[in-house]
């Protein structure tokens, strides 16, 4: 923030917007200045998102005003907030895969603009290296990476002339490494006086890079702070409210024997997008905990369904539990060896939206109660409802639908009914992924109970300080290749974030080029 | 065979293409939007019948085409609001589509079983038509052939080469990111199913007004769905529609080509000819999982409801 | 104002009321219609719906159009259930009757009482062959399930009439495309003295019985209900999408093509062109009015069998197309879907504007 301007870039006058049982904005209003880059904070379902999608047209407010330039505006759709000069980047991105990149732009200009512009692709290239983007015009989206993708946003709202340029969680999609190149644009472009409105939960990038902050929570503000004058604690207290428990930090154990055992993995992607598993091999010991690192779409989701066997790829000789062969064994037949899965989507694979928690406790507890091939559901009523009270998931009961619990709660319920299959081996995917604080707390504390009673445990998360908690031992993935895997206390995020950008994967191939020499 | 043989074996080809060309030209862009109308046989049955009941009340072919065109866009907007509107499951509702038109049509075309009309009269393209076997394979026919090669030119530009196209794809790609940046997704879906609703009367009118020219109960005999197989056929791209509807055609015409051969079965053998054809192709097109995962829009069969936005 | 605005959870209210409602405005717009092309719209209700219920024996045949119509509305509303969608029902009911007459035709001489028993099985069989091969064609090479089905009865159609013509045709049928009359020893018992309901109709109302109970209480019907629900979740829990595709298709099959027989070996007792009017597409309407459910599905095929023999003597007493039958059929559930956007929508009725 160079210039000292008077009028306000943008500015929001009680916003209010109430979604059927929840009030997703109350009377919100904040002051956005030329050129300052502005965080909005808040937890999952604090509003963020809603507010956002309100300043750029998606969302229609039921109440509130919106100042922008000193004048009041109606943005009605997502078009009237471009011909302003605001700008989004989707936290899941709009893109479209089988179209070019300047394709993809082209959709988001109007005649005029386009006209304007002339030779759009000639555009990007200029813009692409102004801001040193690398991105190249006629490449189709499906094959860039997940950090390109963003930048391809970035250059649609570039080529636009924004003036307000909004990033719902930029971060959470890149290495460490991407995130100081994407700071670097966004300080860039702060110079040149554009807005910049930032959604995030990582406090200390708020720190690093924002002028002012907003806080939300309960679809409120509740504060507002200059982040550089605050500890990433004095703003986690004002997100979360009355101090809840935090996680403490938790001791590392050494695991067993072997349990569970990957060798010599190679898979093509099974998918048009997807990602091929390149020699993949680790092992899991009893009684630890792996971490897996890595940027979404890496092969994590690959990954997981072959070891579940929802891949039902025969991979015999790559995947052992207890050195038994297992990889040509069908998902069923996998579960009951001992393995248990939590996977990252759980409304809709890891529990049917609309059946009851009773049946979607049946859902995975097959073998004990089913006899004969018919179900003893009051049995499976029962053991449910004792898993409701062990987990403290909160619902209406054993009837209630998967889908009218919150994220945290459904959270609970899958994972206390994977543990409650006293697995050998569990697979989690993700586990804390948009869950509130008191909720990522208990399922920490569960993983790592189970642990210590002696399972196998495979962390997949892209949250690196998740990792750096509950992991023993860790390792990440890139574009289907596994890293070495180490003992977390003999790590350190860089290595792991240089690990998620794959700079093992040229390490190997040189020493084995340097082993043929 | 001589080669006369072969030209008319052709030429029938081409004639009996040609509906399927028009039905299918308009499902694939309803399905690029996203959208799966199945209703394919019952829009194209209430065109054959307004198309015919209209030539046979005014006596002009081309208002019969006008209106079955009209018809159609209105079958497909009963579906549409269905669909689009109240979000109703798409297989079922182009069911329902396909039922109903079956029976409507049957039910106001009971007066004029049996009669008969003047047709579209070929018109041989001068010069065209005098270039040796092509010239009588594709320009001695009718004018709704021709505006049927000038719509394939059209929809292959329009979808390949304009912002149109990339809309459509678009859409029908991800209509929640095409939402968020703004494209209006259900008008334009609204837009594609209409569009197939009038290819499917075109269709159905060509049947009634040239093909036969009469009007019997039933009497598409699943054309409409053969349509739905052709797109798949053709792996969602325009020009390859216009090969498929052709090698179908010449697969119902059949009996022809082995008369010339001198064989004789049954006729109600050969008559399967063009299903088992059908399901042939779809075995041979379909078994690359991966390919036609490619091909297809990826939201194809989807609903989408723009007032939930994650 | 009116808006429409989002449930937070399902109306089962309006799951139960929404065919009702569908059933209404289904009447109200035939009432429209007969007005329309002037006839008296309570002759023609009553004609379509009382008419068939007036007498004994009425009802009796009432039940005999029942009987396939919920055959083949219990296997389709299995499958759908696990989003199998077979159009195909038409088609194996055909392959039924052709397969089972064949049997039946090879029994012509005899009066041994597993005639009979063998007749059905191989009408059973031929449906379940009829099944298998598009589901074999969608595991194995992945086509397109709906699509492949209709083929195939188009196919079944075309089959069954080359067999009336040629191999099955009655030799001394005047060169009439039917088969002989079949012998007694392989027609389907009559359950009462004067109507010509027969065992076909109680073999019906069993199965429907036989899958409620599969789809409520066990562990099969759980996996198939997730197959359908949520296939993601169902191949997370491990549950073979093959062993429930197959089990739910030869089902469907299985029961059509028992529907088809008992039209041969009941009512017809020999094998005709026109075996059915349509039963096994109709049936798709049946199993969606019932809710996909067993035993909503004997309801359902009631009123769909009332509208049938209605059909009939709308034709003969006022002279109306039978074809509107079928109208009315895509009409009702084109209502059925419309009235189910209110199981999770709802109308709001405020004073405030909104803009």
């Amino acid at each position: 923030m160079k210039k000292h301007n008077l009028v306000s870039r943008l500015e929001l006058v009680n916003i209010t917007k109430q979604y059927p049982g929840c009030l997703a904005n109350d009377n919100i209003s904040i002051t956005l200045m030329p050129g300052e880059i502005h965080a909005l904070l808040g937890e999952n379902g604090a509003g963020k998102s809603t507010l956002v999608k309100t300043i750029y047209g998606v969302v229609a407010p039921d109440k509130g005003d919106i100042i922008w330039d000193g004048k009041e505006v109606n943005i009605k759709s997502p078009s009237i907030a471009r011909d302003l000069g605001i700008g989004m980047v989707f936290q899941h991105f709009s893109l479209f895969e089988t179209l070019t990149v300047s394709q993809n732009i082209e959709l988001c200009l109007s005649k005029t603009q386009l006209n304007k512009i002339g030779d759009l692709a000639a555009r990007i290239t200029q813009l692409s290296e102004e801001y040193g983007l690398n991105v190249n015009p006629s490449r189709y989206v499906h094959s860039l990476s997940i950090g390109e993708r963003q930048r391809v946003e970035i250059m649609r709202c570039l080529v636009q002339s924004v003036k307000l340029l909004i990033l719902d969680e930029p971060t959470s999609v890149l290495t460490p490494q991407e995130v100081s190149g994407l700071f670097g644009v966004l300080r860039t472009l702060s110079e040149e006086g554009c807005s910049i409105l930032f959604i995030s939960h990582k406090l200390h990038e708020v720190t690093e890079i924002c002028h002012k902050a907003t806080i939300l929570r309960g679809g409120k503000v509740v504060d507002t702070c200059v982040p550089n004058e605050e500890t990433p604690a004095s703003i986690a207290k004002m997100m979360v409210g009355d101090l809840a428990e935090q996680d403490a930090g938790y001791a590392k154990k050494e695991g067993t024997e072997r349990a569970f055992n990957v060798e010599n993995l190679s898979l093509p992607a099974k998918q048009p997008f997807g990602t091929s598993l390149k020699n993949i091999n680790f092992e899991l010991k009893s009684g630890e905990i792996l971490g897996i690192a890595g940027v979404a779409g890496n092969g994590q989701d690959e990954l997981m369904a072959i070891i579940s066997g929802e891949d039902e790829r025969n991979v015999k000789n790559s995947l052992s539990l207890d050195s038994l062969d297992i990889g040509h064994l069908h998902a069923g037949e996998r579960r009951k060896l001992g393995m248990a899965y939590v996977p990252e989507e759980r409304l809709g694979r890891g529990a049917v939206p609309d059946m009851s928690l009773t049946e979607n406790t049946l859902l995975t507890h097959s073998d004990g109660f089913v006899k004969n091939g018919l179900v003893e559901w009051q049995s499976i009523k029962e053991y449910t409802s004792a898993l409701i009270a062990k987990y403290k998931v909160k619902c209406h009961g054993e009837f209630s639908e998967a889908k009218s619990l919150s994220g945290g709660n459904l959270q609970k319920f899958i994972m206390g009914r994977e543990i409650g299959q006293n697995p050998k081996v569990l697979i989690c995917a993700h586990p804390t992924w948009g869950v509130d604080v008191g909720a990522a707390l208990a399922i920490h504390q569960a993983l790592l109970e189970l642990r210590d009673q002696g399972a196998a445990i495979l962390l997949i998360s892209e949250d690196i300080d998740e990792l750096f908690l509950l992991a023993d031992r860790m390792a990440a993935v890139c574009d289907g290749h596994l890293s070495p895997v180490v003992r977390t206390e003999a790590t350190n995020i860089d290595q792991i974030g240089q690990w998620m950008a794959g700079t093992f994967i040229n390490n190997s191939s040189l020493h084995t080029q340097e082993a043929k020499a | 065979m001589d080669s006369d043989l072969i030209v008319q074996i052709l030429f029938a080809a081409v004639k009996t293409g040609t509906p399927l060309l028009f039905i299918a030209l308009g499902e694939v862009i309803c399905e690029k939007s996203g959208v799966l109308n199945l209703g394919q046989e019952g829009m194209m049955l209430m065109g054959a019948v307004v198309g015919f009941l209209a030539a046979y009340g005014t006596g002009s072919a081309g208002l019969g085409v006008l209106a079955a065109m009209l018809m159609g866009c209105v079958m497909s907007l009963i579906f549409a609001v269905l669909v689009l509107h109240l979000g109703a499951n798409q297989v079922a509702t182009g069911l329902a589509l396909t039922i109903f038109g079956t029976g409507l049509s049957a039910f106001i075309g009971s007066g004029v079983v049996g009669q008969t009309i003047q047709g579209f009269q070929p018109i041989a393209i001068p010069l065209l038509s005098d270039i040796p076997f092509i010239g009588k394979i594709l320009f001695s026919h009718d004018i709704l052939v021709y505006s049927s090669f000038a719509m394939t030119f059209a929809l292959m530009f329009v979808v390949n080469k304009t912002r149109i196209g990339l809309t459509l794809k678009a859409v029908g790609e991800n209509p929640h990111a095409a939402n968020a940046i703004g494209i209006k997704v259900l008008r334009v879906r609204y837009l594609a199913v209409m569009f197939g609703g009038v290819m499917a009367g075109i269709s159905g009118a060509y049947m009634s007004l040239v093909y036969t020219p009469m009007w019997v109960e039933n009497m598409t005999a699943g054309r409409g769905w053969i349509a739905l197989a052709l797109v798949v056929f053709a792996s969602w791209r325009v020009g390859r529609i216009m090969l498929g509807a052709y090698l179908f055609g010449l697969a119902s015409i059949m009996h022809l080509v082995l008369q010339g051969l001198g064989w004789s079965i049954s006729p109600n053998l050969l008559a399967m000819l063009p299903y088992v054809a059908t399901v042939v192709v779809m075995v041979i097109i379909s078994a690359d999982k991966f390919k036609e995962k490619l091909l297809a829009p990826r939201a194809l069969g989807k609903p989408f409801d723009p007032r939930q936005m994650a | 104002m009116i808006r429409i605005q989002a449930r937070t959870e399902p109306s089962s209210l309006m799951k139960v009321a929404s065919p009702l409602l569908a059933i209404t405005l289904t009447l109200i717009f035939g009432c429209i219609l007969f007005s329309a092309i002037g006839k008296s719209p309570s002759q023609a209700l009553h004609v379509l719906l009382i008419a068939p219920l007036a007498d004994s024996y009425n009802i009796g045949e009432m039940f005999v159009k029942m009987g396939p119509l919920l055959l083949c509305a219990v296997g389709l509303s299995l499958c759908y259930r696990a989003n199998m969608w077979n159009i195909g029902a038409e088609g194996q009911l055909l392959a039924g009757a052709l397969g089972g007459s064949a049997m039946a035709l090879y029994f012509i001489d005899s009066e041994s009482a597993f005639a009979l028993p063998i007749t059905l099985l191989a009408g059973v069989a031929s449906g379940m062959i009829w099944a298998a091969i598009p589901t074999f064609l969608k595991l194995r090479f992945n086509s397109n399930l709906i699509l492949t089905t209709i083929m195939f009865n188009y196919i079944a159609l075309y089959l069954l009439i080359w067999a009336v013509h040629g191999p099955l045709r009655d030799p001394q049928g005047f060169g009439f495309p039917e088969s002989a009359m079949f012998a007694d020893s392989t027609l389907l018992p009559t359950l009462f003295e004067s109507s010509r309901i027969h065992l076909g109709v109680a073999f019906s109302i069993v199965s429907a019985f036989i899958a409620w109970f599969i789809l409520s209480k066990s562990h099969l019907g759980f996996q198939i209900r997730v197959f359908g629900s949520d296939e993601p979740a169902a191949r997370y829990a491990g549950f073979s999408s093959k062993k429930l595709s197959w089990f739910v298709m030869l089902f469907a099959g299985a029961l059509a093509g028992l529907a088809g027989v008992s039209e041969t070996t009941g009512p017809i007792g020999q094998l005709v062109p026109n075996v059915s009017p349509g039963y096994g597409y109709s049936a798709i309407i049946v199993a969606y009015l019932g809710r996909l459910h067993p035993l909503g599905a004997i309801l359902a095929a009631v009123f769909m069998a009332v509208l049938y023999m209605g059909g009939d003597l709308a034709q003969i007493e006022m002279g109306i197309p039978v074809a509107v039958v079928s109208m009315f059929q895509g009409v009702l559930l084109f209502f059925l879907l419309a009235c189910d956007f209110f199981i999770n929508n709802r109308l709001a009725f405020s004073n405030q504007a909104t803009n």
